[in-house]
């Protein structure tokens, strides 16, 4: 498999973060700037240039027992700083479903 | 139901143990994730969006109280608290967790069951009408066959690694309930003027982003060949098949580029090295698999018991009966469908409580035994009918009563985007407001037979293009989109549905299928023209015409 | 990059020969599948061993009447995931009834050695080290098989039928 760096030119047109799956458990998680992972977006490192973004994925790739699947997603900072998913994907990955799951968790 | 002997059982234990074994390879970084996820694959692991998805193995759909219990188990044990049947006789768990899967799998290998080639490029479960051994006409029980080629194609040591994956599907009735023609391979068993038993041989059906129904490639191939057949047809694919590219890797696509004479010519010619050769199954091979079913000991019964003839007098229970309740093949039996697509609910999912209570029904009233269809619904096979009005409270409160098998709103849908990290837009939200929108079982009635499937991509797991009614979504400029198609159908006359529009957006979804509804309801030339039938007959124009006027 | 035969961890008495590079007087070589059909009558008088690496999307026609000739032959894995040297190897084992080594050569893992004994190999250019190691355990791991093929083990239905009959036969 071509790795995430070479599948593409990494160009980043908005803030951005680099988010993957946890090996274990399968977690949705962000890549960090102190160079680990959180399961909250709130925690992710934001980058707005594609060299950093492309900086931020390598790292992350490189954590191929911690991690799978790593790819940078748009966000959208709001007014009082809050980190916001930028599409609906994100969205239903940091928030979890639109639907009533058959049992409340 | 078929029993695992001592040496199936061994072989899914050896599986596991393998599987532990990657795991923890995997977890202490031994196997890359490169490596890994083939691995994983072949044992059902996905990973999408929020955690990993498991989908175990239904073979034939028929499932004993005992493995619905272990299901149920697994739901409740290592995931959320239900399950997902999808149109393949398989179950996912949407929130499994990697290091815990060996020990899910352990649990499910001690009743028989396992995820083994439940994905990746691999032959998948082989799957079979899920009224099988039970329906009326039934040529026999196409299970012994499923089964042999069950055995045949696990852990097959030439075919593991194909350009793509590979489903096979099973029918032995006239009418097709197993969708063979949207297989890579599928078998009608049917019997030849010798009266010797045999199969009709379709291939490269699929849908997907090009889809095809398949084609007759051999009418008649004696029982004690299917294996050699297949064999023959799968050596070919998997030297030819194309490797370039993953979208024209499935055999749809080379019986297409070759055309099917000439696809047909290059099997025959492998075939004719392979049969009579160790592949071919004698009567004993035969009886030995089929020796391994048990069936139900009925009763002699009534035709038409008291208790039915009481409960009639409730229209509530007589709308349910006429709707979910089929044909057995035995006097006094009944085949009831349990629907799994309750009004507002998600397609296909059952909980764990619903799946415990749905095996005490079938220890109680079907001999143990239950029956996942492609549906997205479940079947207990033996109902004795008087014990139908009994059998229906029960399923009532369970909310397994819906009358709506086989209506408007006994929708096919993937999981879309809610879960699967292929998916460009929702499936689930949608045939919830469908079902809102038809949720007047009189009207859905009115109405009649009309199947609505939705995918929510291109990949199809929803079979979008063989829906009466087709939707599948897409994305546009970050939207979501959904084009409708229909016309489209999976039984023994399939066929690929017809665009009817430009694409709508998810707002709008639910009242185009309301118009197009609309405009069926006026086309239609009597009530007993089915939806299906009407378009055949008139085509899509009128209907694009009607819908699309004021859009 | 070990190389296990039969089993064990052995030494590979084969020189692989680029294209271009100098075929060597003496010793066991591998050859590449054009360079051997161009010369193959000159390469097959040689005192020692002459084997071919044959590419997987190659048809077998051409190499079937060197068969009996040929010390061995090398299929190519150039993914794991790209099996059409399965079957290439049973069709050699078993339709062209090739007896000499059958070698597995490219990204061979551990997690295949059991697919590749079955389907006619008797040699495997192990990619890891470690794999080769578990190699004995590795292949142990599976007593149950469904499919017949060349090598010989029974399937899961002769031990049925057989043991029905014993049954049947009993005392």
């Amino acid at each position: 498999m071509t790795s995430p760096l070479e599948q593409k030119k990494i160009r980043i047109t908005g803030p951005s973060v680099v988010t993957a799956n946890r090996t274990r458990d399968g977690v949705v998680i962000y890549r960090t700037a102190q160079r680990g992972w959180s399961s909250r977006l709130a925690d992710a490192a934001i980058v707005r240039t594609s060299d950093d973004a492309r900086a931020l994925l390598a790292e992350a790739v490189a954590d191929d027992v911690g991690a799978i699947g790593a790819y940078i997603a748009p966000v959208e900072i709001k007014d009082n700083g809050e980190i916001a998913p930028g599409n609906l994907r994100e969205h239903i990955r940091s928030q979890g479903v639109t639907i009533e799951l058959p049992v409340p968790a | 139901m078929y029993a695992y002997d001592e040496l199936d059982r061994t072989l899914i234990n050896e599986r596991v143990e393998e599987f532990r074994d990657q795991v923890k390879r995997r977890l202490s970084g031994e196997l890359t994730e490169d490596e890994f996820k083939l691995l994983r694959l072949q044992n059902g692991v996905y990973l999408q969006l929020h955690a990993y998805m498991f989908r175990v193995a239904i073979p034939y759909g028929t499932l004993s109280s005992k493995q619905l219990r272990a299901l149920a188990h697994v739901a409740r044990r290592y995931d959320r608290g239900y399950g997902h049947f999808t149109t393949r006789q398989n179950i996912q768990f949407n929130w499994i967790k990697l290091a815990e899967l060996p020990d899910a799998l352990a649990d499910l290998a001690e009743v028989g069951i396992h995820a083994m080639q439940t994905s990746g490029n691999n032959m998948r479960n082989v799957t079979s009408d899920q009224w099988a051994g039970v329906a009326p006409g039934e040529v026999e029980d196409p299970r012994i066959w499923s089964e042999l080629l069950r055995q045949h194609t696990t852990l097959h040591p030439e075919f593991s690694f194909l350009p793509r994956k590979f489903k096979i599907a099973i029918t032995a009735s006239d009418h097709d309930r197993a969708a063979i023609r949207i297989h890579d391979i599928g078998l009608r068993l049917h019997k030849n003027a010798d009266g010797e038993t045999g199969f009709e041989v379709l291939v490269g059906g699929g849908l997907g982003r090009t889809p095809f129904i398949g084609k007759t490639i051999k009418p008649f191939v004696h029982g004690r060949d299917i294996l050699s057949y297949v064999e023959a047809i799968l050596r070919v694919y998997n030297q030819y098949g194309r490797r370039d590219n993953i979208y024209k890797a499935r055999i749809k696509i080379l019986v297409h580029e070759l055309g099917i004479e000439k696809f047909g010519k290059e099997v025959e010619e492998e075939w004719q090295q392979l049969r009579d050769s160790a592949l071919t199954l004698d009567d004993a091979a035969i009886e030995e698999v089929r020796s391994r079913f048990s069936y139900p000991a009925y009763e002699k019964l009534p035709h038409m018991p008291d208790e039915l003839k009481q409960a009639a007098h409730d229209p509530v229970f007589e709308r349910w009966r006429k709707n979910s309740v089929f044909p057995h093949k035995v006097q006094g039996y009944s085949i009831v469908t349990l629907s799994l697509k309750p009004v507002g609910g998600p397609p296909g999912d059952a909980t764990a409580e619903q799946m415990d209570a749905i095996a005490d029904l079938a220890d109680r009233y079907s001999f143990g035994e239950i029956r996942v269809g492609h549906e997205q619904n479940l079947a207990l096979p033996h109902v004795a009918k008087r014990d139908l009005p009994a059998l229906w409270k029960a399923l009532d409160k369970l909310e397994l009563a819906t009358p709506n098998v086989n209506l408007v709103s006994d929708i096919i849908a993937c999981p879309g985007l809610d879960y699967c990290s292929l998916a460009n837009a929702r499936s689930i939200p949608i045939a919830q407001e469908l079902t809102r929108r038809f949720a007047n079982h009189d009207t859905a009635g009115l109405i009649g037979r009309l199947h609505i499937n939705i995918s929510g991509c291109i990949n199809a797991c929803g079979h979008h293009h063989v829906g009466h009614i087709g939707i599948l979504g897409v994305e546009k400029n970050g939207e979501e989109f959904y084009q409708i198609t229909i016309g489209g159908r999976a039984d023994e006359s399939a066929a690929l549905g017809t665009l009817i529009g430009p694409s709508v957006p998810y707002a709008e979804v639910a009242d185009v299928v309301e118009d197009i509804v609309e405009a069926y309801l006026a086309l239609r030339d009597s009530p007993d023209e089915l939806f299906i039938d009407t378009v055949k007959r008139l085509g899509v124009e009128p209907f694009r015409e009607r819908v699309y006027a004021t859009r | 990059m070990p190389l296990v035969k039969n089993g064990k961890i052995a030494t590979d008495i084969y020189v692989h020969v680029a294209d271009g590079a100098e075929i060597p007087p003496e010793g066991a070589i591998f050859v590449q599948a054009a360079r051997f059909l161009e010369n193959a009558e000159t390469l097959l008088q040689r005192p020692d061993k002459v084997g071919v690496l044959w590419p997987n999307n190659r048809d077998l026609d051409e190499l079937v009447s060197y068969l009996d000739r040929l010390a061995a032959v090398a299929l190519v894995f150039p993914s794991f995931r790209d099996g059409r040297a399965y079957s290439q190897a049973r069709l050699l084992r078993e339709r062209y009834r090739f007896k000499g080594e059958l070698r597995a050569t490219g990204q061979v893992l551990r997690d295949q050695f059991v697919f590749m004994l079955r389907a006619g190999f008797d040699a495997l250019d192990v990619k890891k080290e470690k794999d080769a190691d578990a190699f004995a355990a590795t292949v142990k791991r599976y007593t149950v098989f469904y499919q017949p093929t060349g090598d010989g083990r029974a399937t899961a239905l002769s031990r049925r039928t057989q043991l029905r009959h014993s049954e049947s036969a009993g005392p």
